[in-house]
């Protein structure tokens, strides 16, 4: 078992918030995911049978569509998966080896290769289904967070931000510091009600859900609009020099 | 406490390179980073003003095309016969000197036995060019079973139409309505607008059979039935017309409202405009009660009411003929809701709403000055905008439906206002268009007289015998199709076998992929493309050149294959004489550059298709003597010119100052690379709206070779083009349709929007094929591209039939079932999965998701070829035979394939563990072989 490292309230949270309000369910922050994490940290992420019968491969984020409700009310939802960072991570605490491990300096939680035995107690214990087992290196992999982009000083500051959330081209991926109430995640959290999944089970994650905004029915009075009669051209004609005549 | 070292500041890669995406038609910037040599990370430009930093799903997998094992490596000749897959690998000499054998005895005596068409080309300038330099008039890329209807009721309406020539006015619109898109072309720049307009909290409104992509983040889904999209827009206009909710003035200043039509039942010029003797509209003046020139800035236009004019005959203005069109109560909302599977309450409540919208108008505190010199001290619009693609277009009515929409647009003043739809630059054009297509008259060894697509206005532009016979080998620009101006791909192979109206020499494709999910009944293609001559033994069609970059299910069925680069291995150039990539504020156009050599025997097709060029002594691309005007495509991107002063790209021309136009820059390319591959020229935000009549914009467009002349460009409520084929076809003037298609051309030919039921559905008992099936793009996948993709592929790698819940319970069938789907000429079998989020009398799939077994380098037992399946086969390409003659399955202004208007019925499929074979598998290719599937680290 592994002891999760002491971290001070108030600490920093590093996480994203994302938003079903306009997520069209594209795969571009899937596929981004997979091509920085495929080079970088914790890649090579495999690719089994890629030209074959069963084509699977490891993706640190995955985008699934559903349905909800029936009729008018009823909606399609496109949700995307990945690592929540949580603050009571049973995927750290179940590791026999330590290989998992959340970092107290900013609470992103990470496989060290190195140490990990590819027991698989983790993607038990996670229950948002989170953990990609890669079958080629015997490891347990996940999102990172893209911690060899957040802080890589190659790049622009600006750039400094997930591969995931850099190209959303909804904007509905945010990065920031989520245990701090006056960040923009944090705020956006806050204003736009966004919500942890599963909180009944309390593995407290970092990163927050922001629901579909209520879908404004304005629909104005059904106007009983008037039922065309009579003399088209008559008609007009009155209408028109009325209408002219109030330009 | 167990922890790990990381290098938290790796540098991404050793070289990074700018270019454009080829991963869809969106042409996003794009950064490459390279490490070693190889790709290892491609991402959004965030200076590109398309998308701004961002890249969807297909863009970010780019590095998994460029790897793909299905990459062709060398030029391939057929040794067996045609579809065999018999090809052996042979060198670019030997290929260009066959091509250019063929071709150059095809130019030495009938250069229409030359068939060159493309598919998702985007270097149609090029293209089409070459074309007419050949001499043949059979050229056209993909548009034909794409967007025409978009594109020609847009151009003879406003001037322009959506996508590529215009987008939402994303900042201040307030009500958004979606017709017929799930997710297309202009992707990134779509998702951005949505989010913004969400986040903005304006209203959208889908209407589509099938509430999948954009639909699911709308704040209302209308699933209408596929085909009556038409019928429910001109409900929406009937119930603002009848509510007198419509913007007078706007249709008095800005659009044909007022001109005068002229009233003569039966007899000749009726329907067509009362001009002066200088061939200029008349409009009515109230002030004056006289009928004056129409252009004129001090007229009030009598937009109703019958006039006499000083010759006698009696007209009227446009405006109430099209009152009169549409207050028809055959457009009432209980008339109609029936049909489209919507109910009345919901029409009236939409008309309600977007009364509402548009009554409260966006002001912009921004000056401008109209072309008559009056200046305003605001810009004042209507905040409804309005978007459509193929789902309104590739239907038998999609060319009426699609005026339908403009015709509401500008009913609402709608029309490039803050808040509406707004022209990307280098739009609007003027309207009616009038550039008469090419191939009139064709002599061996001579070019085209022009561009062999075109415009037309009028009979006497088309493309025809004196007996009314086409043309072309497409038929485009014939009387089936007078505004064919994307030409007929989906008809060339069928009409070359029949010979119909001539036999051809050579069919030269590049990038359609007509052997399957490019062509209705890809089955019978391959049929046509293998078909003999029963005395001779020879194939109908004798060659066939095909320049793609992977193996495609269309290589085998070639005779000679010039293997093309991936789109990371050349120049190319996203040109404003093509398709072009601005935007509301601005032009703007792109090169790709080379990221990395090929490391195959491949060469880029255009640099191909110039040397090809030079071999056949085409003019423009040799000089006097012979010898080659450009080395490669990359120098004729430079250095030719169209016009004097405008060439293909747009900036940095001259001494690399001037804009638009200025003589060619021997730097350009370097210019453009230096600045991340693209040029764009920002409008003064008094230039940006009103454009048709904003005198800034007008000139500044001029200046910069967007447009020939200043003037102002008036709206088309009332086509007129139109109504002179319709005036021919009831037997008016000197050129006439052959007497069969009389009837069908003064019907549809009408110069008011109108809506009839999709031909299909005319054709068909309801009762024998009671459902709509219609497939919807997937947003991880363009086309059949995405299927050797090694990412895409697992995000998506089959497909199921998608139908409502009702209908799949009255069935009895459950999810995973497998069913047959039959239409009237084919059958596929697929599984089945019922949804809420549909139209309960259509089924769909996604598209070009099954593949032909063996093709793309897929091994046999891929889900593509077992479970996946394709709509294609039980499209068909013609109309049930009528009296002997067959007709396309396709609109009859544009000819565009009606693929949406299938009718189907689905039964159950016992046993079935796949999808029916199609044709046996295809022989992998000499060359090719299943790589390392690791592509980085």
């Amino acid at each position: 078992m592994t002891s999760l490292a002491p971290r001070e309230a108030g600490a920093k949270k590093l996480g994203l918030v994302i938003d079903l309000d306009t997520c069209v369910g594209c795969h571009a922050c899937a596929v981004i995911c997979k091509e920085w994490n495929n080079g970088g940290h914790a890649g090579p992420l495999p690719d089994y049978d890629p030209y074959g019968m069963h084509p699977d491969g490891v993706w640190f984020n995955r985008i699934h569509t559903y349905e909800a409700g029936e009729g008018a009310a009823g909606r399609t939802v496109h949700f995307p998966r990945s690592c929540l960072h949580c603050d009571e991570p049973a995927c750290v605490t179940v590791c026999p080896t330590g290989a998992s491990y959340k970092r107290a300096e900013d609470g992103i939680v990470l496989v060290n290769a190195n140490l990990c035995i590819g027991c698989k107690l983790c993607s038990w214990a996670c229950p948002y289904g989170a953990r990609e087992f890669d079958e080629e290196a015997g490891v347990m992999k996940k999102c990172t967070l893209c911690v060899d982009r957040i802080y890589n000083e190659t790049l622009p500051e600006a750039e400094r931000v997930p591969a995931c959330v850099a190209t959303c081209p909804a904007h509905a991926r945010h990065f920031g510091d989520l245990g701090d109430p006056t960040s923009e995640v944090s705020q956006l959290v806050e204003s736009r009600g966004g919500f942890d999944l599963m909180p009944e089970i309390g593995y407290r994650p970092v990163n927050k859900y922001l629901p579909p905004r209520k879908r404004a029915c304005s629909a104005p009075p059904l106007s009983e609009f008037p039922v065309a009669t009579g003399n088209v051209a008559e008609r007009l004609l009155g209408w028109l020099d009325r209408v002219l005549e109030r330009v | 406490m167990p922890s790990e070292t990381i290098a938290l500041s790796e540098p991404v890669g050793d070289t990074v390179k700018t270019s454009t995406c080829y991963m869809c038609a969106c042409r996003c910037g794009i950064r490459v980073h390279l490490k070693d040599g190889r790709i290892r990370y491609i991402e959004g430009n965030p200076n590109h003003p398309i998308n701004r930093g961002v890249l969807c799903g297909k863009g970010s997998a780019g590095i998994m095309q460029h790897y793909s094992p299905a990459r062709l490596r060398n030029p391939l000749l057929r040794v067996g016969e045609r579809g065999a897959g018999e090809l052996k690998e042979i060198g670019w000499d030997q290929a260009l000197s066959l091509a250019a054998g063929w071709l150059g005895e095809i130019r030495r005596t009938d250069p229409r036995k030359l068939a060159f068409y493309t598919g998702r080309d985007q270097s149609q300038s090029l293209t089409g060019f070459w074309a007419k330099e050949f001499g043949t008039p059979n050229f056209a890329a993909h548009g034909g079973f794409c967007a025409v209807n978009m594109a020609a009721a847009g151009l003879y309406s406003v001037g322009g139409s959506f996508w590529e020539f215009g987008e939402p006015d994303w900042e201040h619109a307030r009500l958004f309505l979606l017709f017929g898109v799930a997710e297309d072309h202009d992707s990134n720049p779509f998702k951005m607008g949505l989010a913004h307009l969400r986040e903005r909290g304006a209203r959208i409104i889908s209407v589509n059979p099938v509430r999948t992509g954009y639909s699911a983040i709308a704040d209302e889904w209308v699933g209408l039935r596929p085909g009556t999209d038409g019928l429910f827009i001109l409900s929406l206009i009937h119930l603002l017309l009848a509510a007198e909710q419509v913007d007078l003035e706007f249709l008095a200043r800005y659009t044909n409202a007022g001109w005068l039509v002229v009233r003569n039942p039966g007899g000749a010029g009726d329907g067509l405009f009362a001009r002066d003797h200088a061939g200029r509209p008349l409009v009515w003046d109230r002030r004056t009660q006289a009928p004056v020139e129409a252009s004129r800035a001090d007229v009030a236009p009598r937009l109703a009411g019958e006039v006499t004019l000083a010759d006698e005959r009696r007209a009227v203005p446009a405006f109430e003929l099209l009152a009169e069109r549409c207050l028809d109560p055959a457009y009432a909302p209980e008339a109609v809701a029936e049909r489209c599977g919507v109910s009345p309450g919901c029409i009236r409540r939409i008309a309600a709403e977007i009364a509402e919208a548009a009554a409260e108008s966006v002001v912009l505190a921004q000056p401008w000055t109209d072309t008559a010199g009056r200046q305003h001290g605001e810009m004042r619009g209507r905040p409804v905008a309005m978007h459509a693609m193929r789902g309104i277009s590739a239907h038998s009515n999609g060319f009426q439906t699609c005026r339908a929409l403009h015709v509401l647009q500008m009913l609402l003043g709608a029309v490039d206002t803050p808040g509406s739809w707004r022209y990307k630059a280098p739009f609007p054009r003027p309207a009616p268009p009038h550039a008469p297509p090419g191939g009139k008259e064709v002599r061996p060894g001579t070019p085209l007289a022009a561009m062999p697509l075109g415009m037309p206005l009028g009979p006497e532009d088309l493309l025809v015998d004196k007996a009314g016979r086409p043309l072309r080998i497409d038929h485009a620009f014939s009387w089936e199709a007078p505004l064919a101006i994307h030409g007929m791909l989906h008809t060339v192979i069928a009409n070359a076998v029949a010979g119909d109206p001539y036999p051809i020499d050579t069919l030269f494709l590049y990038m359609a992929n007509m052997a399957w999910n490019s062509s209705p009944e890809p089955e019978k293609t391959c049929r046509l493309l293998t078909a003999k001559d029963e005395k001779t033994g020879e194939y109908r069609i004798p060659h066939v050149i095909y320049a793609d970059a992977y193996f495609s299910e269309t290589v085998p069925y070639a005779d000679l294959v010039l293997p093309d680069t991936t789109y990371l291995e050349r120049f190319d150039c996203i040109s404003l004489l093509d398709r072009p990539i601005g935007s509301a504020d601005g032009p703007a156009d792109a090169v790709r550059q080379p990221v990395l050599p090929p490391d195959r025997n491949v060469r880029p097709f255009q640099d191909v298709l110039i040397e090809l060029a030079a071999r056949l002594g085409l003019p423009t691309f040799v000089k006097k003597g012979g010898s080659p005007t450009y080395k490669d495509y990359a120098d004729y991107i430079v250095r030719h010119e169209r016009k004097p002063g405008i060439g293909p790209l747009a900036g940095w021309r001259g001494d690399g100052s001037a804009a638009g136009r200025g003589a060619p820059n021997p730097t350009q390319l370097e210019r453009y690379i230096a600045n991340g591959c693209f040029w764009r020229h920002e409008l003064p935000p008094a230039a940006r709206y009103f454009k048709y009549a904003n005198r800034d914009y007008l000139e500044t467009a001029t200046a910069l070779g967007l447009l020939d002349r200043p003037d102002p460009i008036t709206l088309q409520l009332y086509a007129e083009p139109l109504q002179r084929f319709r005036l021919a076809g009831l037997g008016h003037g000197a050129i006439l349709p052959p007497p069969e298609l009389r009837e069908r051309v003064a019907r549809y030919a009408d110069p008011l929007p109108f809506w009839y039921p999709p031909f299909e559905q005319e054709a068909m008992s309801g009762e024998e094929f009671p459902l709509s099936a219609i497939t919807q793009r997937p947003m991880p996948m363009y086309h059949s591209w995405g299927s050797q993709n090694a990412w895409l592929r697992q995000i998506l790698g089959d497909n199921h039939l998608y139908l409502a819940r009702e209908t799949a319970a009255a069935m009895g069938l459950a999810d995973g079932d497998w069913v047959h789907v039959a239409s009237r000429s084919g059958r596929v079998r697929c599984r089945v999965r019922a949804m809420e989020g549909v139209n309960s009398m259509t089924v769909w799939t996604w598209n070009a998701v099954g593949k032909r077994s063996g093709a793309w380098m897929l091994a046999p037992d891929a889900p593509e070829f077992r479970q996946g399946f394709l709509l294609n086969h039980v499209i068909a390409t013609f109309l049930p035979e009528r009296e002997g003659r067959q007709l396309p399955s396709g609109d009859p202004i544009t000819g565009q394939a009606a693929w949406y208007d299938v009718l189907v019925r689905i039964e159950k499929a016992i046993n079935a563990g796949e999808t029916a074979s199609r044709g046996p598998s295809l022989m992998r290719l000499p060359g090719l072989a299943v790589q390392s599937r690791r592509i980085a680290a």
